[in-house]
């Protein structure tokens, strides 16, 4: 079971939204006591998911959650991203290395689960997408 | 409206990035940099990024591109001062930054590009010895003789 401790809910509508998702996600990694170098994957991989939930999904909103997991007892930080965008039709595809439908690099979805623990991509054409990431304190 | 201000330094252009940058930012400073190498004729630019805390996609995408523009109008970049925390994530976010060249301070960043610079004045004296001389004499292509 996960508890959840925190929410806090951001708009995801402009780039500077995505700088300000930036900072109170490394705000709240502090919070924990993420190591330096986890703070950066975490708020990186933010920025990742912020900035095609822009691109792609036009725009949308990200909740922040500060988590406890029962089992052993470790706190982590889970976001989750929303839009109502267009949606992704194959999302095996969109997680694959070096695939790109705009003008990104390419990395944005498989490149951040690598920098998280937790990974879950939901997606419906015409629907919107969602994506929910999840880093454990060590 | 708001610009990263660009340093000129003899032949070179030195910018510090310090604040979160978000696109439009971004976009002002592919427009201000290029406008100066051309205007100030510079052979270098440095970008030191020691004030920045993350280096995602869209900032990597940025220095790619600076690098490559400069290339083109015949400046070299050099990126300095990355942190630790930013290079193991780029890595591990499969971003390597490829064709820019790194130094880890300003001081080995401007070493490299005056480096650059002198070998291009090397390149330049070597050709312009090669017209004067007649073909074929001492001027040996590198690894000429070996075959």
């Amino acid at each position: 079971m996960v508890e959840v401790k925190t929410t806090e809910i951001l708009p995801v509508r402009s780039s500077e939204d995505v700088v300000v998702v930036r900072t109170a996600v490394r705000k709240l990694a502090q919070t924990i006591k993420f190591g330096l170098v986890d703070q950066t994957k975490i708020v990186t991989a933010a920025s990742e998911i912020a900035r095609n939930t822009l691109d792609y999904g036009l725009g949308g909103e990200v909740s922040l959650e500060l988590v406890r997991r029962e089992s052993d007892q470790r706190s982590g930080l889970r976001l989750t991203f929303t839009d109502r965008g267009p949606g992704i039709p194959d999302i095996a595809r969109a997680l694959t290395d070096g695939w790109t439908s705009g003008n990104g690099m390419g990395l944005g979805l498989s490149g951040t689960r690598r920098l998280m623990d937790e990974f879950q991509i939901a997606s419906n054409p015409g629907e919107g997408t969602m994506v929910t990431i999840t880093k454990w304190s060590r | 409206m708001e610009h990263i201000p660009i340093l000129r330094m003899g032949e070179f252009l030195l910018i510090t990035i310090q604040v979160d940058m978000h696109d439009r930012l971004a976009n002002q400073l592919q427009d201000d940099l290029t406008s100066s190498i051309v205007k100030h004729g510079s052979r270098g630019v440095l970008i030191d990024i020691s004030g920045l805390e993350v280096v995602d996609s869209f900032i990597g995408r940025m220095l790619s591109n600076i690098a490559a523009m400069s290339r083109i109008l015949d400046a070299e970049t050099v990126v300095t001062g990355m942190q630790p925390a930013v290079a193991i994530t780029l890595v591990e976010l499969g971003l390597s930054l490829a064709g820019i060249r790194t130094a880890l301070t300003v001081e080995r960043g401007m070493q490299i590009l005056r480096h650059e610079g002198e070998r291009d004045q090397l390149q330049q004296y070597r050709e312009e010895a090669e017209e004067e001389s007649i073909p074929g004499s001492e001027l040996v292509p590198e690894g000429g003789t070996a075959a």
